[in-house]
């Protein structure tokens, strides 16, 4: 991680991500903000590039960026006469104290550990680790994982059907 | 200077603060959603960082934990926007201070 590359790809990247973030607290309009959430996605997935995780990263984008912002950007269609405002509860207050009292929480933690980091090597290539990992270490977990998305599924089909 | 597993972590608790705030302080049930979303990602990134830089480099439970966390977020997204169609047929709105059927 000496590179210039590295260094500028990982401040860039951060900025895009945590300002994108903001974007979404900040703007006016609902379908804006989710907009701005996909590029937080975007940021995001570059951050876990310069982390090595590539498969996590075309994940990421095929999941986060794809699937979910237009499950996000239908259901926010699909209520036409609801709210467009983005605009926030009576808990605004209490809400932003919350948050950057945990912000700085975890801030500290991370400036105070001594975290036990060990040697790391070139950029390895995680696609193929990752699969056999998940068919023979976590196979039962992968397993259950695909139970619950099938119950996901049924659920959420037998909850929006017309009776 | 280079940047240190700090410098994610940072990041990540940043990403995470202002996913709370969204999922605290929103009036949209879907910007609720947003919230949660940001939040996933923020742990998300987290988990990557000390795969990278705590975890030796041959080990990929980190990676597996992550996609394992988008695989449940996708699964919370399908069934939390299933319900917000549901309160919307029902209630006309998302808005969540008008529905206070279980309110005191």
């Amino acid at each position: 991680m000496e590179d210039v590359g590295s260094i500028v790809a990982f401040w860039m990247l951060s900025v895009i991500a945590v300002a994108a973030a903001l974007m979404v607290v900040a703007a006016r309009n609902l379908i804006h903000a989710v907009l701005f959430l996909i590029l937080s996605f975007i940021g995001v997935a570059g951050l876990y590039l310069t982390l090595s995780a590539d498969f996590v990263a075309v994940t990421q984008i095929l999941i986060y960026a794809g699937a979910i912002s237009v499950l996000i950007l239908f259901a926010i269609l699909l209520t036409p006469r609801a709210a467009r405002d983005n605009a926030e509860t009576f808990l605004q207050v209490p809400g932003l104290v919350v948050a950057a009292l945990v912000a700085v929480t975890m801030g500290a933690i991370v400036l105070v550990t001594d975290w036990n980091e060990a040697t790391r090597g070139a950029f390895p290539e995680t696609a193929e680790a990752i699969g056999e990992a998940l068919l023979d270490k976590y196979v039962l977990p992968f397993e259950i994982a695909s139970v619950v998305l099938l119950a996901a599924m049924v659920g959420a089909i037998v909850l929006v059907r017309e009776d | 200077m280079s940047v240190e597993l700090s410098h994610y972590l940072l990041v990540g608790a940043i990403l995470f603060s202002i996913g709370l705030y969204v999922a605290l302080a929103k009036r949209n049930a879907v910007g609720i959603l947003m919230g949660i979303e940001l939040m996933f990602n923020a742990v998300n990134l987290t988990l990557i960082a000390f795969a990278r830089f705590v975890s030796p480099p041959t080990d990929v439970s980190g990676h597996v934990f992550v996609v394992f966390v988008i695989t449940v977020a996708a699964a919370e997204a399908a069934l939390a926007l299933a319900l917000a169609m549901v309160v919307y047929r029902n209630r006309e709105t998302i808005d969540i201070d008008k529905i206070n059927l279980m309110r005191w």
